[in-house]
C-alpha cells in the first residue's frame, strides 16, 4: 500500500538555490513594481485591460515569492524588498473597491441617513439635555433676572440683557431700522458663524470618548444660553418674535448640534458599555458611525450658516421665518428617518 | 560574558519583534507590519503643519491681492472658507487617497491602515482626523483660556494643560502607538517604506577566491550574516576593514588578501551554508544559538 519511493532521479535534479530562485522570478517583481507605480500615479483608469488582468496575477506571484524567500533565502535586501512590495500591492489591490463618485453617492443616499438613524437614542438624550438646559435657565432668569449675567457672557449678549429696552431688543431681531450692520457684511457674518459652529461641534464630538460627560456638559451649556436669552425676550413680550428669529436657522443648527453631541455620546457609551466586544473594538465601531454623522453635521452647519447669515437678515417677517424653519426641520426629519429600500440589503 | 551578550542580543531582538504586528492577507501570507515610531509620527505632523501654514500664507497673499484689486469683500468669505477647509480637510483629503498618507507621512515612509486588516474607509479617516482637532488645539486652548482670564490661577491652568497633554500624548502610553483618534477610528499607522531591489551580491563577479572550512563557517548565525551583508552593500572601506579584522581574529586567519575579497567569499560561503541548513528546517538566529 505504501507508494513506491521516488526514483533515484532526484539526485541529478537541479539543486535549489536562492540565486536561481531570484533570477527566475525577478522579472515578475519588476513588472509588479512598475504596475503599482502607474496605479498610484494615474489611478486605475490609466491601466489597460491587459494590465488590469495582470495585476492580481503579479500580486499573487509576489506574495508567493515572499513566502518562498522567507523559507529559503537569507538575503536581507531581497526579503525587505519583497515585503515592502507585497505590502504596497496588498493595499492597492484590496484597498479601493468603488469609484470616488460612487462613494459620494452612497454616502448621501444611504450611509449618512443610516448613521444618523442608528444614533437615534443618543440624539434624543442630547436633545433632552439641551431642552433641560434651556428650561433651567429660562425659569431661573424669569424668576430673577440677575441670574442672566451668570449664564450669558458680556460679549455674547451684546447689550441684549434684562436692562435693555423693548425697542432695542426688537431692533436686534431685525425689525427696526437700527439693525446694525448693513447687508454687505452678511456673507462674512454667515461664514464666520459656519466656521465657529463647526469647530464647536467637532469639539463636542471629539470630547465624547471621555465617557460622554464633557459632551453632555457642552450641550447643556448651549441650552442654558438659549433659555436665558429666551427669558429676556419673553419678559418684554417679544417671545414670539424671538422664536421666529431663532427658528429660521435654529432648527437646522440645533439639530446639527444635537447630532454632534449624539456622535460623541455614542463613542463614550461604547467605551463604558462595550457589550460582548472588547472595548477597543466597540470604540472603533462607534467611531466609524460617528465619523459619518460628523460629515453630515458639518454640511448641516453650512446650511444653517447660510440660513442665519442670509435668510434671517433678509427675511424679517416672523411668520415666514417660522415657516422656513419648520420646512427645514421637516426636510431633515424626512431625509433621516423615512426608511428606504437599501435598508433591507 | 558571552551569556550576558547572548541575553542582550535576545532582548534587542525581542524589542524589535514587539513592534511587528501579524497581518495576514486573504492569501494566507503574514505581511508583518511594523508600527511606526512616535518620533516618525511627530516628524510627519511637523512637516504637515509647516506645509499647512505655508499653503495658508500663500493663499492669504493671493486673496489679499485679489481683494485689493477687486475692492470686494467676497474674498474675505473665500479666505475664511478656504482656511477652514485647509485646516479640517488637509489630513482627511490626503489620507483618503490610494497611499493613505499625508505629504508628511509619505516623507517619513508611513501610512494609515485599518486595524482589522480590512480596507480603510472614509468614515474611519474622518473620525481619526476630527479627533486631531482636539488633540492639537486643546492644550493650546487651555493656555489661551488660562492667560485670558485672571481668575484662573497658575496651578489650575497647569493642571488643565497637563490633563490635555496626557490626551495629546496618548500614543506614548500604549504599545501600538495609537493616537486617541486611531483608537476611536480603529486604525494603525505602520511603516510603508519603499525598498529598492539591490543587486544579488551572492552571484555577481568571479567565483570564490578562497575557501573556508566547515569549522570556520560554523561560528556565525543569521544575524551576523545579515550584518555582514549590510556592511558589504554600504561599501564603506573603514567598516569593512573593521569587520574583516574581527572575523579574521575569530577564525584565526592571517591577513593575506584584500578585505572586500575576503568578506565577499566569507559571506557567500556562510550564506550558502546557512541556507542549506534552512532548507533542512534548521534556523540558527545568531552566533549564540547552537549550531
Amino acid at each position: 500500500m505504501i507508494p513506491a519511493a521516488p526514483p533515484a532521479r532526484a539526485l541529478d535534479a537541479p539543486s535549489f538555490s536562492a540565486s536561481r530562485f531570484r533570477a527566475e522570478r525577478e522579472a515578475d517583481w519588476i513588472a509588479f513594481d512598475l504596475l503599482l507605480t502607474k496605479l498610484e500615479k494615474k489611478g486605475a483608469k490609466a491601466l489597460t485591460s491587459d494590465e488590469l488582468l495582470q495585476l492580481p496575477l503579479l500580486y499573487r506571484a509576489t506574495l508567493s515569492s515572499l513566502s518562498i524567500a522567507r523559507a529559503t533565502s537569507l538575503d536581507k535586501a531581497l526579503l525587505d524588498h519583497l515585503k515592502a512590495l507585497s505590502i504596497r500591492g496588498y493595499f492597492l489591490v484590496y484597498g479601493v473597491r468603488e469609484t470616488r463618485w460612487n462613494r459620494v453617492r452612497r454616502f448621501f443616499l444611504y450611509d449618512w441617513p443610516a448613521a444618523v438613524r442608528s444614533v437615534w437614542k443618543e440624539t434624543i438624550i442630547i436633545s433632552l439635555i439641551i431642552l433641560l438646559g434651556a428650561i433651567t435657565s429660562y425659569s431661573l432668569v424669569a424668576s430673577n433676572p440677575e441670574w442672566y449675567y451668570n449664564f450669558v457672557g458680556e460679549d455674547m449678549a451684546g447689550g441684549r440683557d434684562p436692562r435693555a429696552t423693548r425697542e432695542f431688543l426688537q431692533s436686534t431681531l431685525g425689525h427696526g431700522k437700527a439693525a446694525g450692520e448693513g447687508e454687505s457684511g452678511l456673507h462674512i457674518f454667515a461664514t464666520y458663524l459656519f466656521t465657529h459652529n463647526s469647530r464647536v461641534s467637532i469639539m463636542s464630538f471629539a470630547l465624547g470618548f471621555a465617557f460622554g460627560v464633557p459632551t453632555m456638559m457642552l450641550e447643556y451649556y448651549q441650552g442654558i444660553g438659549l433659555g436665558a436669552m429666551m427669558a429676556v425676550f419673553a419678559g418684554k413680550g417679544l417671545g414670539f418674535d424671538f422664536g421666529g428669529w431663532l427658528f429660521i436657522h435654529g432648527t437646522t443648527e440645533l439639530f446639527a448640534a444635537a447630532l454632534s453631541g449624539a456622535a460623541g455620546l455614542r463613542i463614550g457609551a461604547a467605551v463604558v458599555f462595550p457589550g460582548a466586544r472588547s472595548r477597543l473594538q466597540a470604540a472603533s465601531h462607534a467611531g466609524r458611525t460617528a465619523g459619518k454623522v460628523m460629515i453630515g453635521v458639518i454640511l448641516m452647519l453650512f446650511m444653517a450658516g447660510l440660513l442665519e447669515g442670509f435668510g434671517r437678515q433678509l427675511i424679517t417677517d416672523t411668520m415666514l421665518r417660522y415657516g422656513i424653519g419648520t420646512l427645514m426641520l421637516l426636510f431633515w426629519i424626512g431625509y433621516y428617518y423615512i426608511p428606504r429600500r437599501e435598508d433591507v440589503t | 560574558m558571552s551569556a550576558a551578550a547572548a541575553k542582550a542580543n535576545a532582548k534587542s531582538r525581542a524589542s524589535r519583534a514587539k513592534k511587528i504586528r501579524q497581518f495576514i492577507t486573504p492569501e494566507g501570507v503574514d505581511l508583518e507590519l511594523k508600527i511606526a515610531s512616535s518620533g516618525l509620527r511627530f516628524g510627519a505632523l511637523l512637516v504637515d503643519l509647516i506645509l499647512i501654514i505655508l499653503a495658508l500664507f500663500l493663499f492669504s497673499l493671493v486673496m489679499l491681492w485679489i481683494g485689493f484689486a477687486s475692492q470686494s469683500d467676497i474674498t474675505i468669505v473665500v479666505w475664511m472658507l478656504g482656511a477652514f477647509v485647509l485646516r479640517t480637510f488637509w489630513f482627511i483629503g490626503f489620507e483618503l487617497g490610494s497611499r493613505a498618507a499625508t505629504p508628511g507621512k509619505r516623507l517619513m515612509g508611513i501610512r494609515v491602515v485599518a486595524r482589522d486588516g480590512g480596507r480603510l474607509t472614509a468614515d474611519a479617516v474622518v473620525a481619526r482626523n476630527l479627533i486631531r482637532e482636539l488633540e492639537l488645539f486643546l492644550p493650546l486652548m487651555m493656555v489661551g483660556v488660562g492667560a485670558a482670564e485672571d481668575a484662573v490661577s497658575g496651578w489650575t491652568m497647569l493642571a488643565g494643560v497637563l490633563w490635555s497633554l496626557t490626551l495629546s500624548l496618548f500614543l506614548l502610553f500604549n504599545r501600538d502607538r495609537m493616537r486617541m483618534g486611531d483608537l476611536i477610528a480603529g486604525t494603525w499607522v505602520v511603516m510603508a517604506q519603499r525598498v529598492k531591489l539591490d543587486a544579488d551580491i551572492a552571484t555577481d563577479g568571479a567565483g570564490d577566491a578562497m575557501l573556508f572550512s566547515e569549522a570556520e563557517l560554523s561560528v556565525y548565525g543569521i544575524f551576523e550574516l545579515q550584518e555582514l551583508e549590510r556592511v558589504l552593500r554600504s561599501k564603506d572601506a573603514r567598516a569593512m576593514r573593521e569587520v574583516a579584522d574581527t572575523i579574521r581574529a575569530k577564525i584565526g586567519r592571517a591577513i593575506a588578501e584584500e578585505d572586500d575579497v575576503f568578506l565577499l567569499s566569507y559571506y557567500r560561503q556562510l550564506k550558502a551554508r546557512l541556507e542549506r541548513k534552512l532548507l533542512f528546517g534548521k534556523r540558527r538566529e545568531d552566533k549564540y544559538a547552537s549550531d
